[in-house]
């Protein structure tokens, strides 16, 4: 999967006659570069504020460079006794990890089935996970799923927020599209003749296949289980949170210890923005494919 | 990244299996038989277990639920309908879906026409193609909570960056949480930050692919750029746009985190909800009052709401650049 779509390759040829309406003008450049600073901008922000005092926070004018004391509000923020941080970024790790994996392995088994497989039914149960795709079952399922979570007593343990999440229909609908544009049915065909049972195919025909898809929708389930919030926030315990709640609780009880909530919030996009740089070719070609093909 | 009314037409026929299987595994036979008609049950499986569990079930029991009611002791009676009557008369249910409303509009509406033009600059010839894009698409890895954190305190009434500019230009400082409007401008801004660009590269991606030819027609017969943008550009990304909205459709009235966020992780959403959303009054009726039923009730009023906009939505779509 890569970032070479149908326009680039246009603009790639020597054209017959190189139409000017595809050159960058003035406008053009203007807008873009706005729109990266508007873009940087907070985060840098993030990044100015967590490194200085509380007093030079709130300095006017404010100050537009970072300091130097970004080493003692992460100290400061990691032996927080209302956060626990360090809790909540291994939980986040955690929670993204297995969600991730598992999500993706169930969402290229089903893929393969909806795509390359008949069966009695198979058209109507994927029209039930494109209905569901549109519902939202965070909001619709919380109380229920809540008191479900009550009487287990699993309220406050990772298991109540790894579960629900595993239901992804997008990732479903994401494998089932991919297989079909990656595996010729003929090549599923072909491994059948030669005696190849299911899971055979799966695992010599299918998986390498699809592998590029898989990882779109990996880099794509962590970054959403990574930043969730209303369900953590309601099944878990301030002592025992994900980083997100961590964040809200230095929020709800230090509101004005702007630096101290800055270095936490800093922190906890640390992990996105590596997998941002390191993956960004494939995460802008896949929402890019995914937004085409549907 | 794509919830499409056709995707499922789309579908091209999966391969049927073969009608005669090979014989020279005769002894196999039955296994392989029970191969090929279980097996795709088994591989779906995982997903529909989990939708049972996760899906229908919760669904199922916030009705069951939204017909009793709880109070603080946790004591149940059954009260039919009746939460949806307290509903569709409590002026803080509906002080929460006006909220809701507004934000929506006051960030979607801009955010789509900003995301429009931005796309369109991404469109053209430029270099370091990748880093641009990956420049627009920044704001999307962030986390909604950090947004909202950072956000909040450039919207600081005291040490606010924006009151700081306000007042460079002579203007007076607003105090952005306690007020209705400006509030909800500021929370509208966060979510327009972390989504526009993502907008923009999901418009890019339909923009690819409108035939050349369709423009070069059009510069023949005398359309100037900004009549061919209007004319051929923003009719031709129709299916792009229904995408674009239905999903910030969904994601404008399920809005959370950001508000939350911004009143420091307190769902009651300003001294007065002046920027309270349906989510954080059901999570208040629910998990602060512990009132199930009223919760629950919300919560289908909620998926109303959805259904009717995206629904609304969608019409109004369809008809941009005529019915074609």
């Amino acid at each position: 999967m890569t970032t070479l779509t149908a326009g680039d390759r246009r603009r790639a040829q020597p054209g017959r006659k190189r139409s000017d309406m595809w050159s960058a003008t003035p406008w053009t450049k203007i807008v873009l570069v706005v729109t990266i600073v508007i873009s940087a901008f907070p985060i840098y922000w993030m990044i100015v504020i967590a490194s200085r005092t509380n007093k030079e926070a709130t300095d006017i004018p404010p100050p537009f460079l970072p300091g130097g004391n970004l080493g003692e509000n992460i100290r400061r923020v990691l032996a927080n006794e209302d956060a626990h941080y360090l809790t909540g970024l291994t939980n986040s790790l955690i929670i993204a990890i297995t969600v991730t994996v598992s999500v993706v392995l169930i969402s290229t088994f089903a893929g393969f089935a909806f795509a390359r497989l008949r069966f009695k039914g198979g058209k109507l149960l994927l029209l039930l996970v494109l209905i569901t795709m549109m519902v939202p079952l965070q909001q619709m399922g919380i109380v229920p799923l809540y008191r479900v979570m009550v009487n287990l007593e699993w309220i406050g343990t990772l298991k109540a927020v790894i579960l629900p999440y595993l239901l992804n229909g997008f990732g479903v609908f994401l494998m089932t599209q991919y297989t079909e544009q990656a595996v010729p049915g003929e090549l599923v065909e072909a491994a059948r003749v030669d005696g190849a049972s299911t899971m055979r195919i799966w695992w010599n025909v299918i998986l390498p296949a699809v592998r590029p898809g898989m990882a779109v929708l990996g880099i794509n389930t962590f970054m959403l289980t990574w930043n969730d919030f209303m369900w953590p926030l309601i099944a878990l315990t301030p002592d025992n949170p994900t980083v997100q709640v961590a964040i809200n609780s230095l929020n709800a009880k230090y509101g004005t210890d702007y630096v101290l909530i800055f270095s936490g919030t800093a922190m906890s996009i640390l992990p996105l923005i590596l997998v941002f740089v390191l993956f960004g070719r494939q995460i802008i070609g896949g929402l890019m494919e995914g937004a085409v093909k549907a | 990244m794509s919830v499409n009314v056709d995707a499922g037409r789309a579908s091209q026929a999966p391969i049927p299996p073969p009608r005669s299987r090979p014989r020279r595994s005769s002894g196999l036979g039955f296994l392989s038989w029970l191969d090929l008609k279980a097996a795709p049950y088994l591989l779906v499986s995982p997903y529909f277990l989990l939708f049972l569990v996760f899906g229908i079930f919760p669904l199922g029991f916030t009705l069951w639920y939204s017909l009793f009611k709880y109070d603080l002791t946790g004591t149940e009676e059954w009260t039919g309908l009746g939460n949806y009557t307290a509903l569709l008369s409590d002026g803080a249910f509906w002080n929460a879906v006006v909220n809701t409303i507004g934000m929506f509009l006051i960030a979607t509406v801009p955010q789509i026409l900003l995301a429009l033009l931005l796309a369109n600059a991404l469109n053209k010839r430029i270099r370091g193609r990748l880093l641009v894009r990956m420049g627009v698409l920044l704001p999307l890895v962030t986390s909604v909570v950090a947004v909202a954190v950072v956000f909040t305190q450039l919207y600081g009434r005291d040490w606010g960056l924006i009151n700081w500019i306000l007042e460079l230009f002579g203007a007076d400082p607003i105090d952005w949480k306690a007020q209705r409007i400006p509030s909800w401008i500021a929370i509208s801004t966060m979510i327009d930050w972390r989504w526009t660009g993502y907008n923009s590269i999901i418009f890019l991606a339909g923009m690819q692919t409108i035939p050349k030819d369709l423009y070069e027609a059009a510069s023949i017969d005398g359309a100037s750029r900004r009549r061919q943008f209007w004319q051929i550009t923003v009719p031709m990304l129709r299916p792009t746009m229904i995408f674009v909205v239905l999903n910030s459709t969904i994601g404008g009235l399920t809005l959370f985190a950001e508000p939350t966020t911004f009143f420091g992780g307190n769902v009651h959403g300003g001294t007065n909800s002046q920027f309270q959303t349906v989510s954080m009054f059901i999570v208040e009726q629910g998990f602060r009052e512990f009132d199930y039923g009223y919760a629950s009730g919300a919560a289908w009023l909620l998926f109303l709401m959805i259904l009717v906009g995206s629904l609304v939505n969608f019409l109004l779509i369809r008809r941009i650049g005529g019915n074609k």
